[in-house]
């Protein structure tokens, strides 16, 4: 996906920008207003994080602005400031949600498919690999034998294995990228959900596929 | 009813109490009553028939009371109470004039009550001088002497007839001699005060040898007796009462006038048993509502609803202006007028 | 209107005053009237006791050589034709009493009309002594005329003009006071209109004061604008005080949690990545911490200025669970909303009320387990109740209400990043819409219950 992030404070904007290249999206940067609207200007975007104080002027204006224009594209407020005063603005002046610094990637990542997800479909965002489709904005799995709703860990585990087939991800790997940092659990949590997405696959071509010492991979087995 | 001496009593009281004589009483009776505690003393120039009736229904309704009951002439009623100080709780006297004059020279106490308070201002002074009757100074002719007269009915018509009938009246019209009589002096001076004709009628009366009383009683005895043809300022109450037992009497009420004399009663400052008398004062201010006391003692009752104007009933007003004719020199000048006009024709 | 800081009130004081002044001018005026009418009762006592001597001095006459007198009628009955008093008269040549009372006093000397007041036969009486020079034949004889009177009379007179004076001032007085009553509170009505302009104000209203106000009025009027001026650039002040320094920290905080993740991501040696994770949650805390705080502050702020308008919980409520369902997705937590009522009329501060849903919801997403439900049970009968059951660990050891209390957090919760705060901010929502919170364990199996009642309408 392709994200513009408009962010007056360079170091947070490259540690985002990289975090979100972490799991593959591309982050164009704008660091003032003036560079924002420059930026929608000549490229469209999926979805748009912007954050309040800006040093030529507020970020509110610039939502307002995009709100007037024919531009549909979402926007995720970064707020830096207490919830409870910005939540009213922010939503009546047109953002489709907001997190608070400092965020946990894992809850904006699930907040831009929400949103992403009631802005409606986006052709790819759909992943196949033998027979077996996944859409992961609507959370569906799509096999010869029928569709499977899933869960949210279940299609954040499912997705990473689609996005690349064959490669193989360690389990310490997987549990970063399930697991919230508060959360404690053993690696043995990880099997569980690896087991549930079998089961959900099962009947299919599609494998995941045990690396012994290594890992998992999904598989074509057909 | 006798008002005798009161020159006498005159004498005394211009010399102020210098004569030490004590005061003549005519009658005295002492009621018992049923069970007495206490004693009224009166003294009253109402003589005890005419006045019984009334003490026996006061002792009717007040059987604690005991009454004395003194009567004396007024002169000597004056003098007991203004020289003497005699020891009465209440005075019924005819004598307006002495009475007022007690009340004003301080002998007199100060009453209020629910009954006297209903008295009409006419029938009170100071709210110590309480009249319980009203009678009337009224004309009394023989009805044979005016067979063929027509009988007068105002003074004017009266000095008329007698101007113009003179041998007819020659000797046979009859009044008070002033100088012998308180109360005929009283009528006399209020007569004059209230109308200019009684001078004329003084002097025409002198012309025609009138005889002189000193009480209405003879007075009327004349008059049946066909001595006289008429008798000019006689009670009424008194006449009314000798009428019941004489024929050949009219009463002629004067139409243009008629002298209202008032009967009252004084509470003594000095008074023993000024209880007593204030229940008899009240008691004799409500007389009007018991008629058979003054039919049996032929005293009319202070009547409250009667407009005396209409009538020409003519109250003779209690206060200070009563004073004016107990003054010596008026008296003297009054007096000496009054012969004068009187006494023409037949000097005494 | 508070009177807690009234010293007395200024219409108490004026109506007071002006009553004050009010009795005091019916006091005079009491007095002046009694006076005056006094003196005019008395001229007309002494008028006619002079008329009466007058009469009789012209009733003298020379008789051979004597001085004689016919009292008129009317000198003594005028005297009665007024009031009922005691007449008492005496004439005197040349200090010989001609007729009339002998002890009755002559004046010693006497130039003109004298008046005299003195005690006679035990009464007060006001007497009028007259000289007349009288001549008889050739001899001129010095007459003396006195005519007294009793004076009650003038006493009834004189108490009946007392009433009618006091009377008169009482109805003055009552009448004044009636006025400075009417006029204390039309003069005083400005400053009340003023007065009931401002308090109707709402707490967050400050536009100056525009009411037209009187003279007297003006500097009070424009003392108050420069202060609400004053309090409104104070409160701007600390408002964007508050942004900047959440901004200030949040974001360097926002940075280093973001570059941690991505050198997360990065790392394999397991013992670096468990650092790197600690050093994570103490960034939640601390960040979490700071904005509970900021929360409860804005919630204080709230509170002071509270300002209730129409709302519906059950949408309050959706739209929190909306806004928190992409967290609770997270751990695949379901959050299941139910209410007996197809809406829950309310008025109340929407944002205070959503702050403090917000706090419930999360400490139940925090709690609970993954793969588990959050059951929401909106229940309206006296009054409204909106119960949150998860399927955590429930609350243990202690008073479960004691959670209530600022920072003060179970026992069993030191491995879940918290402040303690979360709770106190919904018992202060809950009581500044004059609710309450109940916390419990969950009668059935595991789990707790945290429940916000409001009162109905």
């Amino acid at each position: 996906m392709r994200f513009l992030l408009v962010e007056d404070n360079a170091q947070l904007a490259k540690a985002v920008s990289d975090r979100f290249a972490l799991d593959g999206h591309a982050v164009d940067h704008a660091a003032d207003l003036g560079d924002a609207q420059a930026f929608i200007e000549t490229t469209d975007y999926e979805l748009i994080l912007l954050d309040i104080m800006l040093p030529d002027g507020d970020g509110r204006d610039f939502l307002r602005r995009h709100r007037n224009s024919e531009k549909g594209t979402p926007v995720i407020v970064m707020t830096a400031r207490s919830q409870v005063s910005d939540r009213v603005s922010l939503l009546d002046l047109g953002a489709d949600d907001y997190v608070t610094k400092p965020f946990d990637f894992s809850e904006l990542e699930a907040r831009c498919r929400a949103v992403l997800r009631r802005q409606g479909g986006v052709a790819h965002n759909k992943f196949e690999f033998a027979g077996v489709t996944l859409d992961s904005l609507e959370g569906t799995l799509t096999t010869p034998l029928g569709v499977e709703t899933l869960r949210n860990r279940e299609l954040r585990l499912i997705e990473i294995f689609f996005a690349a087939p064959g490669q193989i991800f360690a389990k310490p790997h997987l549990m970063d990228r399930l697991f919230s940092f508060a959360e404690d659990v053993s690696e043995n949590a990880i099997e569980v959900y690896v087991a549930r997405i079998r089961k959900k696959l099962s009947g299919t071509h599609a494998k995941i596929e045990t690396v012994r010492g290594l890992g998992y991979r999904l598989v074509d087995q057909s | 009813m006798r008002i005798p001496y009161f020159a006498a009593w005159l004498i005394a009281f211009i010399t102020c109490g210098s004569l030490t004589i004590a005061f003549e009483t005519e009658q005295q009776k002492f009621y018992n009553s049923s069970a007495g505690t206490s004693v009224l003393r009166i003294i009253s120039t109402a003589d005890i028939s005419s006045f019984e009736p009334i003490l026996l229904a006061f002792q009717a309704d007040n059987p604690t009371i005991d009454i004395d009951y003194v009567v004396a002439s007024s002169a000597q009623t004056m003098q007991a109470i203004y020289d003497e100080q005699a020891p009465f709780d209440l005075v019924i006297s005819s004598a307006m004039d002495l009475q007022t004059k007690l009340a004003n020279d301080g002998f007199a106490q100060t009453y209020v009550s629910s009954t006297t308070d209903s008295l009409p201002t006419w029938a009170k002074w100071r709210n110590q001088v309480f009249a319980f009757t009203q009678e009337p100074a009224v004309l009394v002719v023989s009805e044979k002497a005016f067979r063929d007269l027509p009988i007068p009915n105002t003074r004017e018509e009266l000095i008329e007839l007698l101007r113009d009938n003179p041998q007819k009246f020659w000797g046979r019209v009859g009044t008070y001699d002033v100088r012998t009589s308180g109360f005929g002096y009283m009528l006399a001076t209020q007569n004059s005060r209230n109308t200019d004709s009684f001078w004329r009628l003084t002097e025409v009366m002198g012309r025609l040898n009138t005889r002189l009383y000193c009480c209405s009683g003879e007075m009327i005895d004349d008059v049946a007796a066909g001595r006289l043809a008429m008798a000019y300022n006689v009670l009424g109450s008194y006449a009314e009462n000798r009428l019941k037992t004489l024929d050949g009497v009219k009463i002629v009420p004067m139409q243009d006038f008629v002298s209202l004399m008032l009967r009252t009663s004084i509470i003594t400052t000095n008074a023993q048993n000024a209880s007593g008398a204030k229940r008899m004062v009240d008691f004799l201010s409500m007389m009007e509502t018991r008629p058979e006391l003054s039919a049996a003692s032929g005293l009319p009752a202070v009547q409250r609803q009667e407009t005396t104007a209409a009538k020409g009933l003519r109250p003779i007003r209690l206060g200070p202006g009563l004073l004016v004719f107990l003054d010596r020199l008026k008296r003297e000048t009054f007096i000496r007028n009054w012969q004068n006009s009187i006494v023409q024709n037949n000097p005494l | 209107m508070t009177l807690r800081f009234a010293s007395g009130s200024m219409q108490g004081r004026l109506v007071i005053q002006l009553a004050l002044i009010a009795a005091l001018l019916s006091l005079v005026l009491f007095l002046v009237v009694r006076t005056v009418a006094e003196r005019a009762a008395a001229d007309t006592q002494d008028n006619i006791l002079l008329a009466s001597a007058t009469s009789i001095s012209d009733a003298l006459y020379s008789e051979r050589g004597a001085v004689r007198l016919e009292l008129p009628y009317s000198a003594l009955s005028m005297l009665g034709s007024i009031s009922e008093d005691r007449v008492f008269y005496r004439i005197a040549v040349g200090g010989e009493t001609l007729t009339g009372y002998d002890d009755l006093p002559l004046p010693t000397s006497l130039d003109a009309n004298q008046f005299d007041t003195y005690r006679y036969k035990g009464e007060t009486v006001r007497a009028v002594a007259l000289k007349r020079n009288f001549s008889t034949g050739n001899q001129s004889r010095d007459v003396t005329i006195v005519v007294a009177q009793t004076r009650l009379g003038l006493a009834a007179i004189s108490s009946r003009i007392t009433n009618t004076a006091m009377a008169t001032g009482a109805i003055f007085f009552l009448l004044a006071t009636g006025l400075s009553l009417w006029a204390a509170q039309s003069a005083l009505a400005p400053l009340t209109r003023m007065a009931g302009a401002v308090t109707r104000r709402g707490p967050s209203d400050l536009r100056p004061v525009t009411a037209k106000a009187p003279a007297e009025l003006a500097p009070l009027v424009e003392a108050l604008n420069s202060f609400i001026l004053r309090l409104k650039a104070s409160l701007n002040r600390s408002e964007d005080f508050i942004a900047e320094a959440a901004h200030r920290v949040r974001t360097p905080l926002a940075t280093v949690r973001t570059q941690a993740e991505v050198v997360h991501r990065s790392l394999n040696q397991s013992q670096n990545k468990t650092a790197l994770r600690e050093m994570i949650r103490a960034i939640d805390e601390s960040s979490r911490s700071a904005g509970q705080l900021l929360d409860h502050a804005m919630v204080n702020f709230r509170t002071d200025q509270f300002e209730t308008t129409l709302l519906d919980l059950v949408e309050l409520v959706q739209e929190t669970t909306d806004r928190l369902s992409p967290t609770a997705g997270l751990k695949d937590i379901l959050i299941n909303v139910s209410h007996d009522q197809s809406s829950f009329p309310f008025s109340g501060d929407p944002i205070l009320l959503q702050n403090a849903l917000r706090n419930i919801f999360d400490n139940a997403i925090k709690y609970s387990p993954a793969d588990s439900t959050i059951d929401v049970n909106m229940t309206s009968d006296d009054e409204y109740r909106i119960a949150v059951f998860d399927q955590g660990r429930g609350f243990q050891g202690g008073d479960a209400q004691s959670y209530l209390n600022r920072f003060s957090r179970g026992e069993n919760v030191d491995d879940v990043v918290g402040s303690g705060l979360g709770l106190t901010i919904v018992q202060e929502v809950a009581a500044a819409h004059l609710g309450r919170v109940e916390i419990q364990n969950n009668e059935t199996g595991a789990g707790a219950c945290v429940s916000l009642i409001l009162p109905r309408g």
